[in-house]
């Protein structure tokens, strides 16, 4: 067989020690602020990303939307109303600790990052009289122009600004480094975290962390039910190595998940049906606000919440008669009533009507300002957009005052995917946090879209940097534990396991991700009962006894991708283990169970939360409101940030 | 058409996502740096392109053109299946 040489040298089983007082697990959007926060504590921070942080994670080339930004001065809606609402929209099934954490802290961490220099608001004036625009402060918004609440901003600017902050603070950033596992004290699962391991990605040498205290920031599961071999990287929204490796050492070592059940039928993957991100017809985030057209050139009339049918393009910015302020983006899939923003009119309704296919975005007749501001800098500064969509399409000629741009399917995700094609998105599941954003496990903190019900970028930059100040407390009482040296062998085995088996024998990553994501269509699909969930969990039991042990990889490169399908095989099971445990039906978490389609009572309106302990899985239950008073309990565990103190 | 039959040991890939243009890259690797999925590795030779090891595990996120300093050397494409299509409105009115 032809042969090349593998560009960097092989340093399988050599360890590198390093020891920090705040460990940061990941370098993506959370990470990089718990790092600066930690950082302006005063503590000795390690970052350890599996890509190159300059630019990883899912807002590395970008970001249009700065949501939930209730604290700048021209919002007209208060953190309490905005975390309030985003509750009862979720029946209750939300993050209220973490949200918000956004909605008080998310305008400061803005700002922050203009200090770094992010680009913030129109410095340039560009957008002079917009409506969107805010003369004074040039600040721009999106969506809501009444109420203020979600800005506009130069996204691809941000994370470039991070980096170089962390580096004056003189953070210490390990690049191509997958974190594999968590370390406790004497190695006992539920026992305080006083480290982790990793991966060179490139070299396979072998990391241990030594740490104080220690802040997940690893995003949240993927390719569960969704792989494709041949696209690997376009199987879900989020990137390619972003899979749930921090679910699964968590789990592993004991720490405590909730509403892990949850996971929508698929919206979003270009492996399959849907068009790149932002790339094809659609009316929603980035290009909120565009025209829709059917192939005649007819316009497809957008309405209010109420039916009203608006007639001019401003209104498509304004909350309905009586309503206080409306919520698009994000964390919004299916809106309440309450919070319900304009919108076109049911495609279906219109082709009974005699409209055409297909439907296209139309951007011509537009006020310039709105056109400007979709195409060039919402398509441009948002995540993927930049190069593939707005330089590329700009290259093949596309002129927004002339071209219209074909839809495929309703909605953003331009398709629509099977009952059991399912992802977790929206508002999944994932670390139980507490109002220090703690986990269940002494020194274990988490931030960002690993949490339990989260998303957004300006959610994970304040997350990031609250678990940064409550780390660094706890940082600044406790010292290093040296870590067991049965925890950090037995990983090493683990890990470097494959490497030993013959490749003409064994079976490599891609053929077990497939494998699990069939099973997991299914035995825990959209049709969920105890016998089919009971039956797919024997299955990936087997998996992991008879399969695991038989597979390889050709280089480290390799290892890392197989040791991320050894915990998508984790989290997999967390998510039947979950499913078993509720015994009812619910619209909201999105979960049908055909051997009880009862719907929830109130009695079963409630977290259930898992973890395990001896090896066993434990279940637990906790009123949806258990975080008490928003404001109150903010209050009470942030006198010190409340006190001007914000930078230190 | 040449009647060599000599094959290497491999088929053509579901995509290219990456194109580089071995006329203007320099070889200096800001792409391969950058890039967190990590597909690339550094081409065998200094000063000459980074080989494209693992296509299919590109997330399209455009990071590997943003840095690169060489205007064109390198090119992402999507997918021919994700190719959205436009037309000029002044079209549909006819
Ligand atoms: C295309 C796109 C556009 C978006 N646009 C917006 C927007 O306009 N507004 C908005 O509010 N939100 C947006 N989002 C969502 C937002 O970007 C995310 O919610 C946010 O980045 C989450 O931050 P995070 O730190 O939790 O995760 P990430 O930023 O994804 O960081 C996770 C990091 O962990 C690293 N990692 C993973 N596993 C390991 C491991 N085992 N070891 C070491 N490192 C590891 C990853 O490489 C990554 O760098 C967008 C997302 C996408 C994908
Ligand atoms: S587009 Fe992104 S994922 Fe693909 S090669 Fe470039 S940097 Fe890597
Ligand atoms: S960044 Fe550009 S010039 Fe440098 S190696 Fe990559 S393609 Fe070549």
């Amino acid at each position: 067989m032809q042969e090349f040489k593998w560009p960097y040298p092989l340093d399988y089983g050599k360890e590198e020690k390093i020891t920090a007082d705040v460990l940061i697990l990941g370098g993506g959007i959370a990470g990089c602020m718990a790092a600066i926060s930690a950082a302006r504590k005063g503590q000795k921070v390690v970052v350890v990303e599996k890509g190159a942080t300059k630019m990883s994670g899912a807002g590395g080339s970008g970001c249009d939307h700065w949501e939930s930004a209730a604290t700048n001065p021209c919002s007209k809606v208060t953190p309490e109303e905005l975390t309030q609402a985003m509750l009862d929209d979720n029946d209750g099934y939300n993050n209220g600790i973490s949200h918000y954490i956004e909605c008080r802290e998310g305008y400061d961490r803005l700002l922050d990052i203009e200090k770094m220099g992010g680009k913030i608001r129109d410095t340039e004036d560009e957008f002079v009289g917009a409506a969107f625009r805010d003369e004074a402060t040039k600040l721009m918004f999106a969506y809501d122009y009444e109420n203020k609440i979600t800005l506009r901003v130069w996204g691809t600017t941000f994370k470039p600004a991070m980096y170089r902050e962390m580096k004056k603070l003189g953070i210490r950033i390990v690049d191509r480094v997958m974190v594999t596992s968590l370390l406790t004290q004497s190695g006992n699962q539920g026992n305080r975290c006083i480290g982790a391991t990793g991966l060179h990605t490139r070299t396979g040498k072998f990391y241990i962390f030594s740490s104080k205290s220690t802040i997940m920031c690893l995003s949240r599961p993927a390719r569960i039910w969704m792989f494709s071999s041949d696209h690997t990287g376009l199987c879900e929204f989020r990137p390619t190595q972003c899979i749930g490796d921090g679910h699964a050492m968590g789990w592993r070592i004991g720490a405590e998940f909730t509403m892990m059940e949850k996971s929508v039928r698929t919206e979003f993957s270009a492996a399959g049906r849907s068009y790149p991100p932002y790339g094809a017809g659609n009316n929603h985030n980035s290009w909120y606000g565009a025209s829709i057209i059917d192939s005649t050139g007819k316009e497809i009339p957008y309405a209010d919440r109420d039916g009203k049918i608006l007639k001019s393009v401003e209104e498509r910015f304004l909350p309905a008669k009586g309503q206080k302020f409306f919520m698009k983006g994000g964390s919004v899939d299916d809106p309440k009533h309450a919070i319900e923003g304009p919108e076109t009119l049911p495609f279906g309704d219109m082709l009974k009507k005699g409209y055409k296919l297909p439907f296209y975005a139309d951007l011509t007749t537009l006020p310039d300002t709105e056109r400007r501001a979709i195409w060039g800098m919402m398509i441009g500064e948002e995540g993927k957009t930049r190069v593939p969509v707005y330089e590329n399409y700009k290259k093949a000629g596309f002129d927004p005052t002339k071209h219209v741009l074909q839809c495929y399917g309703t909605g953003w995700t331009s398709a629509s995917f099977l009952p059991q094609e399912r992802q977790l998105f929206g508002l999944p599941g994932g670390f139980l946090n507490d109002w220090e954003l703690k986990t269940n496990i002494e020194g274990l903190y988490a931030a960002g879209d690993c949490l339990y019900a989260s998303n957004c970028y300006g959610h994970a930059a304040s997350t990031g940097y609250y678990a940064g100040r409550h780390a660094s407390a706890y940082a600044l009482k406790e010292g290093i534990i040296e870590p067991d040296k049965n925890q950090t062998e037995a990983e090493k085995k683990r890990i470097y396991a494959p490497l030993q088996n013959n490749p003409e024998t064994s079976i490599g990553w891609k053929e077990l991700n497939m494998g699990i994501s069939k099973t997991m269509q299914n035995y825990c699909g959209d049709a969920k009962s105890d016998d089919l969930l009971n039956t797919g969990l024997k299955i990936l039991k087997n998996y992991e006894k008879d399969v695991v042990p038989a597979t390889f990889a050709y280089n480290p490169h390799e290892l890392m991708r197989l040791l991320e399908v050894f915990d998508i095989l984790t989290v997999s099971q967390m998510i039947i283990y979950a499913s078993l445990a509720r015994k009812s039906s619910s619209k909201v978490l999105c979960f049908n169970r055909i051997d009880n389609e009862q719907e929830e009572t109130e009695n079963d309106r409630r977290l259930i939360t898992l973890r395990l302990a001896e090896n066993k899985v434990v279940y637990d239950e906790k009123p949806l409101d258990f975080f008490g008073d928003l404001k109150d309990n903010y209050e009470k565990f942030n006198q010190d940030y409340m006190g001007g103190k914000q930078n230190v | 058409m040449s009647e060599n039959q000599n094959m290497p040991y491999t088929e053509m890939p579901a995509s290219k996502p990456i194109v580089i243009d071995a006329g203007k890259c320099t070889g200096c690797n800001s792409c391969v740096e950058i890039c967190m999925v990590d597909l690339f590795i550094p081409g065998p030779e200094r000063g000459k392109p980074p080989v494209v090891l693992y296509p299919g595990e590109c997330w399209y996120c455009g990071c590997c053109v943003m840095v690169c300093p060489e205007e064109g050397a390198i090119t992402l494409r999507h997918p021919l299946m994700n190719q959205a299509h436009w037309v000029e409105k002044a079209e549909l009115l006819k």
